[in-house]
């Protein structure tokens, strides 16, 4: 087949098609997205299934059922799903899988767009996991159909760790054929899929052989070599693979130095690490988050007793956080070789503006945080427990409505313990849609069972839009299109015992306005649902631009200052100016106290 | 061959990356790409990076390493102008997106010294207004298509013909007639700059 620009994640999605898969789940999450997004499109096509979960647990859960009936599945999240989806993937390697459970889990080193910096490699062998490390699209996508293969040699589930470099990599990419095999999958009563003490020890007894095995297998893979040779010795993983072959060449050592490539860090392919480690006293390990590969040769070192000076992270040689990248690693090979680098002189750059990423033009979250200000009053210091989404750029100035933000679903917890430790401070929460149907729902029980006088908003832009506008149960729509029930937000609350809870539309300000307040006033949990679609939907169409009445307009800049939307702008001494972004949404109208602006939506 | 794209969210930089991407694997070179979506996405920088070649490694360009900057914006350019080689071209759109941290006090957007700072930096130089080009073709949101169109007149390695024709395999066919327009009309303008 001819070579395509594939991305990281298209390349893995369309590895896992060759591989056979039949039943593919996942949860949004950066960097992971366009993987499950891949193979909705082509699901239907192929004839597997593929759904978006409603959290990654419930995601794992799925496909493990799958897996356990025989079938061949695949399940992707971002790292801190994993976190969520620990529990069942802890239990599931202890009981194994028959059909092949490929997790591929994307980790955020930087973070570009996660809460932490954490390492899935860690995660792995916390797990007791096998964990496969590509360093570009291709080979990412030649993993995930290997660990298919070892996922049912061993009968354990495997994971894929791409990285943000890997995942939203474009390479060329040489697609594999594609044989639709026809496959039957059938749950076996009678096998060992009740977890159980006395189960549990045995398992992991034949877990512990089945992970030795495999250590010594993978000295062996065809995704662990050395490379080159000469008196200078590097070790290497995932992206920075590439980085350490790219600064060899700039540094004119690649003719000198010999490099270890290690894609499988758990289990750790001891006898081909020790083969390297017996030819060099001075080595340099180079990898991204965690010291993975540099605890594993140190460990390695110390049983066969080799004495080793090992520079990696330990001893600051390469730093401990952040992304690495060509110009970082040239630096830390200078400096670890004794190399001088040319430094180059810079002029300084005049000031640049501050650019943030913030809400859209006409997006809904601002009309909401901006009812929800209002409604708290000026003097007000209630705590904005905020959550994950576009929305958590609430925090930022105007706006400034979201004072803490952890982890999905927080929010509404949050603010039960603010309010338990400091009684009588006000606690407003706010979350999303696709938020609040992942880990909100347990929360609102909490509240509802525990007696507290909850206050919480729903954003309802009908979608997952920050990882671009998935679908979920809440819009009535699948992952491969099928129009389904919505569940309605109303009825999951009544449901769940609270007693007040109003749908307002944001932009209409003194109806939210007036909610919020009699949320706050209301003895007992309240919910007020925030419902309009967020802008960058086709059935939010927007309306024609706001036009500003420059008669009545008195310059004082409050339609700007308080609400901060892009599409609204003033230069110093001249009057306010609406640009062609300006969706019409129609907020500022109801900002302004002179009735200047006119047009928008109501 | 390393290029640096640089612009604000929305501006079509990804498709601009993709489209070169494809062009360059059709006339039988490797290529790698990287961008950050997702929290960078909404108005925030974005930057795409495209290496082109023969036997390529990492998907990062080095500092000073870029032989072409496409500058989707004027801040943006001078934002990532250390990427560009010192014999590197660059192309810089002056369209201006001022974010609302100006209007709001926070930070300041001096034009003036940033288009100075630029000339002072670089010898290989062409600035030009896309966005203007652009409506001058049809539609204010065909910028890809004018930095695209320049672009060639820039650069010989990639031909001309496989770019318009991957960037309008990407367009809905209502658009394709005013996007090759904008696509000549950049050309010619780079064309005229550096006759």
């Amino acid at each position: 087949m001819a070579k395509q620009l594939l991305l990281g994640n298209e390349a893995i999605a369309w590895g896992a098609i060759a591989a056979g898969v039949k039943v593919a789940t996942a949860y949004p999450g950066t960097p992971s997205t366009e993987i499950f997004s891949t193979l909705a499109t082509q699901a239907k096509y192929y004839g597997f299934h593929a759904e978006w979960c409603v959290n990654e647990k419930v995601a794992l859960e799925v496909a493990y059922g799958s897996a356990i009936s025989g079938a061949r599945t695949l399940v992707t999240m971002k790292q801190v799903g994993l976190n969520v989806a620990a529990d069942p993937l802890l239990s599931g390697t202890y009981l194994g899988v028959k059909g092949g459970l490929v997790l591929v889990v994307a980790d955020d080193p930087g973070p570009h767009s996660s809460q932490t910096e954490q390492d899935t490699r860690q995660f792995a062998s916390f797990a007791k996991v096998p964990v496969l490390d590509p360093s570009d699209p291709q080979e990412a996508m030649e993993m995930v159909m290997e660990a298919f293969n070892i996922s049912e040699k061993y009968h354990l589930p495997v994971i894929l760790r791409p990285t943000t470099r890997v995942c939203h990599v474009g390479q060329d990419v040489n697609l594999p054929e594609i044989i639709i095999r026809d496959s039957e999958a059938r749950f076996e009563k009678g096998g060992d899929w009740v977890i159980f003490p006395s189960v549990s020890l045995r398992k992991h007894g034949e877990l512990l052989e089945n992970l030795k095995t495999m250590g010594q297998e993978f000295s062996n893979s065809r995704f662990n070599y050395q490379e080159g040779q000469g008196e200078y010795a590097i070790a290497c993983s995932g992206v920075s693979y590439h980085y350490v072959k790219e600064a060899l060449q700039r540094l004119n050592m690649i003719d000198n130095t010999e490099i270890l490539k290690i894609s499988t860090p758990y289990p750790f392919p001891e006898e081909l690490a020790a083969q390297f480690l017996k030819k060099h006293e001075h080595l340099l390990v180079i990898e991204e988050q965690d010291p993975v590969l540099e605890d594993a040769m140190l460990r390695l070192a110390g049983k066969i007793g080799l004495h080793l000076q090992l520079s990696g992270k330990h001893d600051a040689m390469v730093p401990g956080t952040g992304e690495l990248n060509v110009d970082l690693v040239t630096r830390v090979i200078a400096n670890w070789s004794g190399k001088e680098l040319e430094s180059k002189s810079i002029t300084a750059k005049p000031e640049l503006p501050i650019r943030r990423p913030i809400l859209c033009a006409g997006c809904p979250h601002r009309a909401s945080f901006y009812a929800i200000r209002k409604a708290a009053g000026k003097k007000s210091d209630a705590v904005f427990t905020g959550d994950i989404g576009c929305y958590t750029l609430g925090m930022m100035p105007p706006l400034s409505a979201v004072d803490t933000c952890l982890c999905m679903g927080a929010a509404i917890t949050q603010a039960q313990g603010i309010g338990r430790a400091e009684p009588g401070r006000q606690a407003i929460a706010v979350l999303g849609d696709s938020t609040f149907f992942h880990s909100g729902i347990t929360g609102v029980i909490n509240a509802v069972y525990n007696q507290y006088p909850l206050t919480l908003v729903i954003l309802d832009n009908s979608t997952t839009a920050m990882t671009g506008f998935q679908p979920h149960p809440g819009t009535g729509q699948t992952a491969t299109g099928e129009i389904v029930a919505a569940i309605d937000l109303q009825k999951v609350l009544e449901g769940c015992g609270v007693t007040f809870i109003k749908r307002v539309d944001p932009v209409n300000l003194k109806e939210a306005v007036a909610a919020v307040k009699e949320a706050l006033a209301y003895d007992g949990p309240a919910v007020i649902i925030m419902k309009r679609a967020c802008i960058n939907l086709p059935e939010a169409k927007g309306s024609a631009p706001v036009v500003i009445d420059m008669e009545k307009c008195k310059d004082c800049g409050l339609c700007v200052t308080e609400i901060g939307c892009p599409a609204l702008v003033m230069e110093t001494g001249q009057k306010p100016q609406v640009l062609e972004s300006c969706a019409g949404c129609g907020l500022c109208i109801e900002v302004c106290p002179f009735e200047a602006i006119l047009g928008g939506d109501n | 061959m390393d290029i640096i794209m640089c612009g604000v969210g929305g501006q079509g930089t990804v498709l601009t990356s993709r489209v070169l991407g494809e062009a360059s694997i059709k006339q039988g070179y490797e290529v790698r790409t990287s961008e950050i979506i997702g929290m960078a996405q909404r108005e925030g920088p974005v930057v795409s990076q495209v290496r082109i070649g023969t036997r390529l490694d990492g998907p990062l360009i080095p500092e000073a390493c870029a032989d072409y900057l496409l500058g989707f914006e004027l801040a943006e350019a001078v934002r990532n102008i250390d990427k560009l080689d010192a014999r590197g071209q660059a192309l810089v759109n002056t369209h201006m997106v001022v974010p609302p941290t100006v209007y709001l006090g926070i930070s300041k957007y001096p034009s003036e010294q940033l288009i100075d700072y630029l000339k002072e930096q670089t010898s290989g130089l062409v600035f030009i207004n896309a966005n203007e080009l652009a409506a001058q073709a049809g539609s204010n949101k065909a910028v890809s298509a004018v930095m695209l169109g320049a672009f060639t007149a820039l650069c010989p390695d990639i031909a001309e013909t496989i770019l318009l024709e991957e960037l309008l395999a990407r367009l809905p066919e209502r658009v394709q007639e005013l996007n090759t327009c904008a696509f000549k009309l950049g050309k010619e303008f780079v064309e005229g700059e550096t006759r």
